[in-house]
């Protein structure tokens, strides 16, 4: 689930960063407007709105269109909205990405006649994951910990399940430890791969 | 759409923007007084450095959503905290939600107030020491004011963030903002209304908070000369700056 919405934000996030960037307004007044949106609304009112109200604009489309009921799972639902959430703080990392990349490398690979494509792709695409890590490996850490708002949509993630084992056994209290434990692990892992991830990426940089 | 029947409860959406902000402001006060021993002990390496970073670590390494399920639900199953005075404050959501989100925000407190005070330039402390102020009136008069300053800024982000954490309190039967949000949802039977209500709302507060941030730093960072209006590029590694928006963290 966090590795479905991650892929999800990251391509928004780079469609983002990329309309921010953009000269051009329409694509910029948008992606501003999303930002500043999932930024000042939390996490838990976001899923819900778009697990409540989603299901409802689907339901209105599928009647106007003589469809059977659709129901949008809640797995994809909550897939949908994480996603939807952290695509705009990637967009800032994105976008503080490619600003940090020196302007020198793409003006160089101009001049050497690369097209605009080639360039982002060879020259300027790399250095950018570079920059961006850091920022990306904050991302998710606090997106794996926002996964466990999805329960409250009654999504069985280790939350759920955990609370309703713990309220058949009536021992609460052992499941949630469980959980917590579960949780340290995943963020300990992260934490080691990003590191190595790290240090790999900026091997040609002795500082 | 009928947002009516929201202005017709608009008492009970005023009471949930009261219940958030209390929530709030209680967290961070309990959760900075938590901050400012636990943040020295862990820039000193001081004897008990072991335990509080464990404790950081816990705090910071799972969601607070199941931090609030293991006080609220879990600790009602033995018998002697039930038994116990603690369990007076226990048994009430309001107070797991208040002992919890403190907890929470203390260790995200103590995190940021530690990379302050590491990064305290050493010839302040030498400068201060040089004074003839004893270790104690370092500390207290010239290391914190620094460092507190200097953590203004992920103090704004901070704070942003535990408004947003306190939507964990309406899953506890709390009535702020989103539980009212959802209640008027559940009693007219509607999709959006509340909910939308309940998001226009936080996004004003935040905004306010934001804005209330940005002048609190012009004020107390002016000598740090961060508004001087031309961007230093900082080449090789990237600084957590670039990435960091309101309420990165």
């Amino acid at each position: 689930m966090a590795l479905l919405s991650l892929v999800l934000s990251t391509a928004l996030g780079a469609l983002g960063a990329a309309a921010k960037l953009s000269g051009s307004i329409v694509p910029r007044a948008i992606t501003h407007a999303y930002t500043t949106l999932v930024r000042g609304v939390p996490e838990l009112v976001l899923i819900l709105l778009i697990y409540f109200g989603g299901q409802r604009v689907i339901n209105q489309i599928g009647q106007a269109l003589d469809l059977d009921y659709i129901e949008i799972s809640k797995f994809w639902a909550g897939v949908i909205a994480i996603g939807f959430i952290y695509g705009a703080y990637l967009t800032e990392t994105f976008r503080g990405a490619y600003l940090a990349v020196p302007r020198g490398q793409g003006e160089a690979a101009k001049a050497l006649g690369l097209t605009p494509l080639a360039t982002l792709w060879t020259v300027l695409l790399l250095q950018i994951m570079r920059f961006a890590l850091p920022g990306y490996g904050n991302v998710w850490l606090v997106q794996v910990k926002s996964t466990a708002l999805v329960s409250v949509i009654g999504l069985a993630d280790v939350v759920g399940l955990a609370d309703k084992a713990g309220k058949s056994t009536r021992e609460p209290f052992l499941f949630f430890v469980a959980v917590i434990l579960v949780y340290l692990v995943i963020t300990w892992v992260s934490g080691l791969a990003l590191r190595y991830a790290e240090v790999r990426a900026n091997r040609g940089q002795e500082a | 759409m009928n947002f009516e029947l929201v202005f017709r409860h608009w008492d009970l959406f005023l009471g949930g923007i009261w219940v958030t902000l209390h929530l709030t402001a209680l967290a961070l006060f309990f959760g900075f007084l938590i901050a400012l021993p636990a943040s020295l002990s862990l820039a000193r390496r001081s004897r008990f450095s072991p335990l509080v970073r464990g404790y950081v670590y816990v705090f910071r390494g799972t969601p607070l959503l199941v931090q609030t399920y293991l006080v609220y639900y879990g600790l009602a199953q033995f018998e002697f905290v039930r038994e116990s005075w603690a369990w007076f404050f226990l048994r009430e959501a309001w107070w797991c939600a208040v002992i919890v989100f403190s907890l929470n925000a203390g260790a995200y407190g103590a995190a940021i107030l530690r990379g302050a005070i590491k990064t305290t330039p050493k010839g302040e402390i030498d400068g201060a020491k040089s004074l003839g102020l004893s270790e104690r009136q370092v500390t207290w008069l010239v290391l914190m004011p620094s460092a507190l300053r200097r953590a203004l800024p992920q103090f704004g982000n901070e704070v942003v963030f535990m408004l947003h954490g306190t939507v964990v309190a309406s899953i506890i039967t709390i009535q702020d903002i989103l539980g009212v949000g959802r209640t008027v949802n559940a009693k007219y039977y509607i999709a959006y209304e509340g909910l939308l209500s309940a998001a226009a709302l936080y996004m004003v507060i935040t905004f306010t908070l934001v804005w209330v941030f940005r002048r609190v730093e012009k004020r107390y960072l002016r000598h740090l000369d961060m508004d001087a209006g031309k961007a230093r590029k900082v080449p090789g590694k990237v600084t957590g700056k670039i990435a960091a928006g309101p309420m990165m963290r």
